[in-house]
């Protein structure tokens, strides 16, 4: 029975009850949600199909395959964690907001065809928005307005590319697209603004800092890694991918080192980690794809352990700017440790997730004879050990001391980073268990003793630099400040040439007025004619002319109708 | 600053001097690991004795550097897009 329910519409319709079921019960809706639909998936065999008519097509509401499946269980992970940790959240909007996103972002991952991922990939767009607004500040609802134009760009041209798919192959079944045709390289598009890639990528940073403290953990699971999904299933072994992936792992580094809001130093390094995923998918190898798909697992849990360690730290202390941080081991010894995992995780530290995923996709990288692209990536990686792994504890928890004195975070919010703390830990000590949900056949040992030294080495000496950098204070010190990135060409130039439009249009409408107004003026004296006090239109009628005249208006439309 | 006054292990200049030479220690022990471990190298030239090491922090200082250049272009005040 529960098995032909959609995991995705479970957790849709949790999130609708939970704004209708009091407050107490809220909470628990929603831990439950994401639990049942958990045991569905696990219940889900691969090949398992769900299909419905509508609309004429057949569409497949369900395809499980190994691919689906492993992005639906750590959709649906993410979604208990999240739960987890904004148990305290008890409004009507941000959680059951969530709760939907995750939903159909699950959704979206199980579509087998055109149709339904359009539908499930726009209701991702619109209620993740509700999350970003929940959060109540005027920021915040501009950024929103911002990234919900993005995303619903990214959907039009999902359905437009799909259109044109269907007229070039007379299917909507949803597998391997490639850049042939005009309707594939709309779709690649589309999967590129959700994957962040570069120059498409602003809508990232800009929303990320904005969202609520338990808000962002939810937004960093689902929009990036289902354009991720998206690309592993149609455009594996597209080569220019493997170039704009090395791109996004190398440029956001750079502003990640110097941003001051610690969430927007993680949502660069979210860009950089999406990168290495599409260089795997470029690559189209197995080791690759499996790869991406490894990476992207891991990365939903040591991100949304980063980005929960910064939603505790601005619950207790109201902000995440590394200029006022500092020093809070001392009043969160658990955050601050929970945050280290996260940070080891993603620097790929032996023993931590990050170190038997990532590695996956510099290996078949090298083995493609691609040695440019495998040094960008080795760059990639110190640079991400530099400013997430070493730059997000450093300044929030250690550096100097700031002077707050706070509460520790609230227990389930430990108890949520302790899970997703376990997860990265037992990833990284048996991968076995995750290489068996790949969507290829594994053939890679992660722990050579080759492999383990030349991370360390890479590691240890990425931390010397930073060490003696700030030692001899060539280090950039925190500074409040906005660093300008692609996104002033639309939040500044674009705004600008607007407003430049609007006067210039104000000024011609001036002169075009007073060059007129003559005319103006008898066309007002003849409207004063005929609607004015004594004018035709003002004469009281009686209700019987009414009538006939009411008779006569439906009589014309018949008439129009059938001509 | 320290409102509780409690003097923490971290809060020693002399500790911090430990922790950092502790790590130049490991550095070294690493990459003299280098000559008893077997390497397989990946991409060829990273065979070379103490590659990753000097990869690693070459990497990270000049990511630095031209970050420290990169915020004279693009550094504005905190309240830019505000205005």
């Amino acid at each position: 029975m529960i098995a032909s329910v959609p995991a995705g519409l479970i957790l849709i319709a949790a999130g609708l009850v939970a704004p209708l079921v009091p407050r107490a019960l809220r909470g628990w809706l929603l831990l439950a949600a994401p639990l049942l639909a958990f045991a569905q998936l696990l219940a889900l065999p691969v090949g398992a199909r769900v299909e419905v008519e509508a609309f004429g097509f057949a569409l497949q509401l369900v395809r499980a395959d190994r691919l689906s499946l492993a992005f639906g269980y750590i959709f649906v992970i993410a979604a208990f964690l999240n739960a987890l940790f904004a148990w305290h959240v008890r409004d009507g909007v941000e959680q059951p907001a969530a709760m939907v996103y995750a939903g159909a972002a699950v959704a979206a991952v199980f579509a087998g065809d055109l149709l339904t991922l359009f539908v499930f990939w726009e209701l991702t767009a619109v209620a993740s928005v509700f999350v970003v607004w929940a959060q109540g500040s005027k920021r915040a609802y501009a950024a929103g307005l911002r990234y919900l134009l993005i995303q619903l760009g990214s959907g039009m041209l999902l359905a437009a590319g799909a259109a044109l798919r269907y007229a070039e192959t007379g299917s909507l079944a949803f597998d391997f697209v490639g850049l042939g045709t005009p309707g594939g390289a709309l779709m690649l598009l589309a999967f590129g603004i959700k994957c962040a890639f570069p120059l498409l990528h602003n809508w990232l940073q800009d929303v990320y800092p904005e969202a609520s403290a338990t808000g962002t953990v939810v937004l960093s699971a689902f929009t990036t890694k289902l354009g991720i999904y998206a690309l592993a299933r149609a455009f594996p072994g597209t080569e220019m991918l493997v170039w704009i992936g090395t791109a996004m792992t190398a440029f956001p580094i750079f502003y990640a080192v110097i941003e001051n809001d610690l969430r927007r130093v993680l949502a660069y390094s979210v860009n950089n980690q999406l990168g290495f995923m599409v260089v795997g998918i470029g690559l189209g190898t197995d080791l690759g794809v499996n790869g991406a798909v490894a990476h992207a697992f891991a990365d939903i849990l040591f991100k949304a352990l980063l980005f929960m360690s910064m939603g505790a730290v601005l619950l207790r202390t109201g902000t995440v700017k590394g200029t006022d941080l500092g020093g809070l081991y001392k009043s969160m010894p658990w955050t601050a440790g929970f945050c280290i995992v996260g940070a080891a995780s993603i620097s790929a530290f032996p023993l931590f997730s990050g170190f038997v995923t990532k590695s996956m996709i510099m290996v078949s990288a090298a083995q493609e004879g691609h040695a440019w692209v495998w040094l960008v990536l080795l760059f990639a990686s110190a640079g991400v050990f530099h400013h997430a792994g070493i730059k997000i504890p450093f300044f929030a928890f250690f550096a100097h001391d700031a002077g707050i004195r706070c509460k520790e975070a609230p227990a389930h919010m430990l108890l949520a980073m302790a899970l997703a703390a376990l997860l990265c830990i037992g990833i990284g000590c048996f991968p076995a268990a995750l290489y068996a949900l790949l969507p290829r056949a594994v053939d890679y040992a992660p722990y050579t003793a080759s492999h383990v030294l030349s991370q360390l080495q890479l590691l240890v000496f990425s931390a010397l630099a930073f060490s003696v950098l700030m030692r001899t204070g060539i280090y950039p010190p925190e500074m409040r400040s906005v660093n300008l990135d692609f996104d002033w060409s639309y939040r500044r130039f674009g705004a600008r040439l607007a407003a430049g439009g609007a006067v210039a249009l104000a000024a011609f409408n001036a002169a075009a007025a007073a060059g007129l107004g003559g005319a103006a003026a008898r066309v007002g004296a003849w409207l004063q004619g005929v609607h004015g006090a004594e004018g035709i239109l003002a004469r009281t009628w009686t209700t019987g002319g009414m009538a006939l005249w009411v008779a006569l208006m439906l009589a014309g439309y018949l008439l129009v109708l059938y001509l | 600053m320290n409102p509780d006054n409690k003097r923490y292990w971290l809060d020693e200049p002399r500790n911090v001097t430990r922790l950092y030479r502790g790590l130049w220690g490991i550095g070294i022990v690493l990459v003299l690991l280098d000559l008893a471990v077997h390497r397989h190298a990946e991409a060829g030239f990273d065979g070379l004795f103490g590659f990753y090491g000097l990869y690693g922090f070459v990497a990270c200082v000049a990511l630095v550097l031209a970050a420290k250049l990169l915020r004279r272009a693009v550094m504005r005040p905190e309240d830019y897009y505000d205005r």
